[in-house]
């Protein structure tokens, strides 16, 4: 009770000194947290997409990017005529800009494609899909910055197209996209006879390894990867995992020097103190104790507001309508779990030195200048 | 165990020696002790006088474990210091210390500032509480447990330390001008229940002071000059 007394002392006695720590732990926790969130549900979102009524992705092997990959249509039709598959879908994925919107993601799918059938349609009919080469479908929040509704004109990127449609979908990227029919989206983006990737539903997921197996011996060229086999291993989602924990991480290391700093003069400002505590018996690792003790409880208390922290602003990007769908606040545990672990070793690093100096404190040195 | 002949009382036991002890600071440059011969028996009170820089408080820190002298040799209870179980068993079970200024954490109620030494000594509760209890009441402290030390007049504070430095039992205090930051009549008070706690206690006493009235009321009374003991005369 004594020791913690001790340490909490002097967490007290400088109490601005205390809340800066705390705060730099717990911006950058909340800093780390929402980063590694809206990326890992981004990631999601854009697995989603790809995983929406499949659970076999096909595509080219070693592209960097699957805007890059390309499935010939050959590939396509004869992986859909396997006994094993259920359905085959091919996808083409393209990216065109328009006036004011940069980035307009667009999807070139077959009206029996999933996103094209089990989507919510606002505006227009289905069954519509796929009749005129000029046709194409918006989601609902691309309807709304396109500003365009059923039967609008709208130009994308170098051609102007018929809206017979607007669809609304929980996913982020497909709200904000445009479905074309895949023979249009081929045409526009210049990739006749194929396809960024192929979905595939089998018949049962037990033949999934049988069916890798067959991909890689018709198609050395193409690789297929099980949904979450794909997340993982993706290149651009690693990348952006990497991306997201680097950054994080940097946040952190900031704050683990507020603690450093803190500790430090924690211990410069108490060296007669640690001399006394000695003198009565406290041993190296006592004292020591008392240093990380202090940076832990900085550390703890400091994600703790910072996980209270990140939660709110994520909850906050989430109600912001220009990001709907774009956000996914759900925070795994996983990276809590992990955030916590990072941000006490955090505090617990920055508490080396100080606790070291401390130990180095030669009681009879601090209590000759009486 | 080594013993000494106290004339007409036969043998007692030497708890502390100091044998042809030199201290200095500075790479040598400022010389504190140049070969300190120095003896306490058991249940003794000794008296270090000399003036100011004579090397009282660097030879109660010698004696206590807290700095290693350059040369000779220094024994607790006829272990030598290099040779002892631990320093850090020294200082919680076999010697205490007072000093001058009471070094007490502000933060603190007195019964947490006594308490110190058992947390560092591992004691549990109820022991060390029933020695606090015990000490406070000798001390005339029963009443200001729960009390910041800053409500503390100063010779509140010093018996304070006092009763810190005895909580885990030590057979020697080691008092480095325990009353030397306190007024005449709370010097009085604060040395007389010194001496008392000594004897009920069973204490050793080693305390450096300016004071020759105090020193004279020890059972012995060494005088040192320039880093050595010029006299060293028994009661």
């Amino acid at each position: 009770m004594i020791f913690l007394k001790l340490i909490l002392t002097s967490l007290s006695r400088h109490r601005i000194r205390s809340l800066i720590s705390i705060a730099g732990i717990a911006f950058s926790v909340a800093a780390m947290l929402t980063i590694v969130t809206v990326l890992q549900g981004a990631i999601g979102m854009f697995s989603g997409i790809l995983s929406s009524d499949s659970e076999i992705i096909v595509f080219e092997r070693n592209v960097s990017d699957l805007f890059f990959s390309n499935v010939p249509a050959s590939a396509e039709k004869a992986i859909a005529g396997w006994s094993m598959v259920q359905h085959a879908d091919p996808v083409l994925f393209g990216i065109v800009s328009s006036a004011d919107h940069p980035i307009i993601t667009c999807f070139g799918v077959t009206s029996a494609d999933a996103r094209i059938r089990k989507a919510t349609w606002l505006q227009g009919n289905p069954a519509n899909f796929d009749h005129h080469p000029d046709d194409v479908v918006l989601g609902e929040r691309a309807a709304e910055f396109l500003n365009a509704k059923l039967g609008a004109q709208v130009q994308i990127g170098h051609g102007t197209f018929h809206v017979i449609g607007v669809l609304k979908t929980a996913n982020g990227f497909e709200d904000g996209g445009v479905f074309m029919p895949l023979g249009v989206a081929q045409t526009f983006f210049r990739k006749e006879d194929s396809s960024s990737v192929v979905t595939v539903k089998l018949r049962s997921k037990d033949d999934a390894d049988d069916f890798k197996k067959l991909v890689k011996t018709k198609y050395p060229d193409l690789i297929a990867l099980e949904d979450d086999e794909f997340s993982r291993t993706y290149s651009q989602f690693k990348i952006l995992k990497a991306t997201a924990w680097a950054v994080g991480g940097c946040g952190l290391l900031l704050g683990g020097l507020g603690v450093a700093n803190t500790m430090i003069m924690s211990v410069f400002t108490r060296v007669r103190e640690i001399a006394i505590l000695r003198v009565n018996g406290f041993s190296n690792v006592q004292i020591a104790g008392m240093i990380f003790g202090e940076s832990s409880l900085v550390s703890i208390f400091g994600a703790l507001v910072g996980l209270v922290l990140g939660t709110g602003f994520l909850f906050t990007l989430k109600l912001i309508p220009a990001l709907h769908g774009y956000v996914d606040v759900t925070i795994q545990p996983f990276i809590v779990f992990t955030i916590i672990v990072l941000a006490f070793f955090t505090g617990v690093a920055g508490a080396l030195y100080p606790a070291t100096y401390a130990m180095r404190i030669r009681a009879v040195e601090a209590l000759r200048f009486e | 165990m080594s013993e000494s002949v106290n004339a007409g009382e036969g043998r007692e036991r030497v708890v502390l020696r100091a044998t042809d002890v030199w201290k200095s600071f500075d790479a040598g440059t400022i010389k504190v002790l140049n070969g300190v011969d120095f003896e306490a028996i058991e249940g003794q009170t000794v008296a270090l006088c000399g003036p100011s820089g004579c090397g009282k408080s660097t030879l109660l820190h010698l004696l206590g474990g807290l700095d290693e002298p350059d040369r000779g040799r220094i024994a607790v209870n006829d272990v030598e210091l290099d040779r002892h179980r631990s320093r850090l068993g020294l200082l919680r079970h076999e010697i205490g210390f007072v000093f001058q200024l009471h070094n007490l954490i502000p933060d603190l109620t007195l019964e947490e500032n006594c308490l110190i030494p058992t947390v560092a000594a591992g004691t549990d509760k109820q022991t060390a509480h029933a020695r606090l209890r015990e000490l406070t009441k000798l001390t005339g402290l029963s009443d200001r447990l729960g009390h910041r030390i800053q409500k503390l007049s100063g010779g509140e504070r010093q018996r304070t330390a006092l009763c810190r430095a005895l909580m885990n039992r030590p057979k020697i205090l080691l008092a480095d001008e325990p009353t030397g930051s306190l007024d005449e009549q709370t010097s009085e008070t604060v040395f007389h229940l010194l001496l008392d706690l000594a004897v009920t206690e069973g204490v050793t006493l080693v305390m450096a002071t300016h004071d020759r009235g105090m020193a004279e009321r020890c059972d012995r009374l060494v005088q040192m000059r320039n880093g050595r003991i010029h006299e060293s005369r028994p009661d």
